[in-house]
């Protein structure tokens, strides 16, 4: 069922466990037995519950939290660059749209020219501009022109169109779609939004409430591009069928 | 969505001009107190005359007659020269200190009650005990101001250390900021308005600080001069120092603290 790939081009989750401790002293499961892969190049969202942990589970492949048992293993050779869109924005408010990226180029890449993915998003005109002066959904694009500008092994996204008015919001996927297939990268994406998953997912991973473990994945190996209208509503009712405990 | 952004530039460029416009009264107001407060000192100094209270005129003639001889401004340089040691002295250590402590619960609970504790020593105390330890130095005279004004500096900047947002110092350690690009742009911004407040009341403090110093243990100095001419019983000359250092201090702030504190908030300021 995998491709064949290298060792090291795909994400690999395998959390044993992993508990926070809470306020007054309990202990909280919040991932058991986790397992799973996302290949090359593959797009994967994952699906789950409110609170049943997707954003601890961002957290610990990201870095943030090493609290846990079990292993991550991230996709690229020796140190992987990882490019993240958090839930909010999380700009520099003190520094310009374009200083915000740039601030993240690695070494390697410090004086990369910037043109195409500023104008592939749309920011072209606003690079100057302070993160205050910008709306959500453009803040948004700062946040992806951010993580891609990296070129990132591993291209985390956590949310990234929530609060925002369903045409901006698709407009966002579409201009996402857009720069991500310039150059495609291992991106695993959480989500609520069932639709949203099938418009853009290669696999999408469906997790239990908590302790959260995987119940099942749903592959789409259909291309993007002709998913329309009625194939998307198709695919919704497949997904629901087979995981009719989703909204 | 892109309707504000399109009108912001015309906006930039009208707030200055309102802005000044805005100013224009306070400046006015500003001068006519000045003037009222010199013109009641002169009529009530006239009105009783008293050796222990000179009009104006007199403190002025003190003022030239100190700047002529050069006495005014070589003592003026040496007193500034003294505040602004001490200003670095205890910024830096105290920020340092006051961002350690804000960052590390453990170290802060143990350390706080020696906090309270140089919160709460007279500034007195501290200038004696450094003179007697440490001699009548250079370095006793500084270090003690510094000592005075580090408490403040802790206080207030382990507070601002505790108000950090922390999603942006994961912003940073997903996209791999180095020690030094984190300081200067996580960090420092967010710090801003703290180092502000804790360099604004250290100015002010310290100044008074430094003359009780030159006064105690120093044979230079604005704090010396005003001894010795409390010794003569000369207040035009005391008032000509005091009003001559003020000067300095109030030009500081005008020239130095405001440009730099309104080129460092620039953002918010344009984020209406």
């Amino acid at each position: 069922m995998h491709p064949p790939a290298g060792a090291n081009a795909r994400l690999k989750i395998d959390i044993v466990h992993k508990a926070f401790r809470s306020s007054n002293g309990g202990v909280i499961d919040v991932l058991d037995e986790l397992h799973l892969a996302v290949e090359e190049n593959e797009f994967a969202c994952v699906i789950g519950p409110s609170g049943c942990g997707k954003t601890t589970t961002l957290r610990m492949l990201l870095g943030l939290d090493r609290d846990f048992d079990g292993t991550i293993q991230l996709p690229g050779r020796g140190d992987p660059r990882v490019g993240a869109v958090f839930q909010e924005p999380l700009l520099l408010p003190w520094r310009s749209v374009e200083d915000n990226v740039r601030l993240a180029l690695p070494k390697a890449l410090r004086g990369k020219n910037l043109d195409s993915l500023f104008a592939s998003l749309g920011l072209a005109k606003m690079r100057s501009l302070f993160p205050a002066e910008l709306s959500l959904g453009l803040a948004r694009r700062a946040a992806i022109a951010r993580a891609l500008a990296i070129e990132p092994d591993l291209l985390v996204l956590d949310e990234p169109f929530v609060s925002l008015d369903e045409a901006t919001a698709q407009q966002l996927r579409y201009l996402l779609l857009a720069v991500w297939a310039e150059r495609p990268t291992t991106a695993l994406m959480v989500t609520h939004n069932v639709r949203e998953a099938i418009m853009l997912a290669d696999r999408i991973i469906v997790l239990s409430p908590r302790p959260a473990h995987v119940v099942g994945t749903f592959v789409i190996r259909l291309p993007r591009e002709k998913r329309n209208e009625q194939v998307r509503g198709d695919l919704l009712r497949s997904f629901k069928e087979k995981f009719p405990d989703q909204q | 969505m892109s309707v504000p952004l399109r009108s912001s530039p015309t906006t930039h460029q009208a707030a200055p001009d309102r802005a000044l416009r805005r100013n224009a009264a306070p400046v006015l107001i500003t001068i006519a107190s000045f003037a009222t407060l010199i013109v009641l000192w002169h009529l009530t100094a006239t009105i009783w005359p008293s050796r222990s209270f000179p009009p104006p005129l007199a403190v002025l003639e003190a003022f030239l007659r100190e700047m002529t001889s050069g006495e005014l401004p070589h003592h003026l340089g040496i007193t500034l020269w003294r505040v602004a040691a001490a200003f670095v002295l205890a910024m830096v250590i105290g920020s340092a200190l006051g961002i350690y402590l804000g960052s590390h619960r453990q170290a802060d609970r143990f350390l706080q009650p020696w906090v309270i504790l140089f919160l709460n020593i007279p500034a007195l105390v501290i200038i004696v005990l450094a003179y007697i330890w440490f001699g009548l130095s250079e370095a006793a005279a500084i270090g003690a101001v510094a000592v005075n004004k580090i408490p403040n500096v802790i206080v207030t900047l382990r507070e601002g250390t505790r108000a950090l947002d922390p999603r942006y110092s994961d912003m940073a350690r997903v996209y791999r900021f180095g020690p030094w690009k984190r300081f200067r742009n996580v960090l420092l911004p967010q710090l801003q308005p703290y180092l502000t407040a804790a360099s604004r009341s250290g100015i002010s403090l310290i100044w008074k600080i430094v003359l009780v110093v030159e006064l105690l243990g120093r044979s230079n100095g604005v704090g010396f001069q005003i001894n010795l001419y409390f010794q003569l019983f000369d207040v035009a000359a005391i008032l000509a120092y005091t009003l001559a250092f003020v000067g300095v201090m109030l030009l500081i702030e005008l020239i130095v603290v405001q440009p730099l504190e309104h080129a460092s908030t620039r953002w918010r300021q344009r984020a209406a």
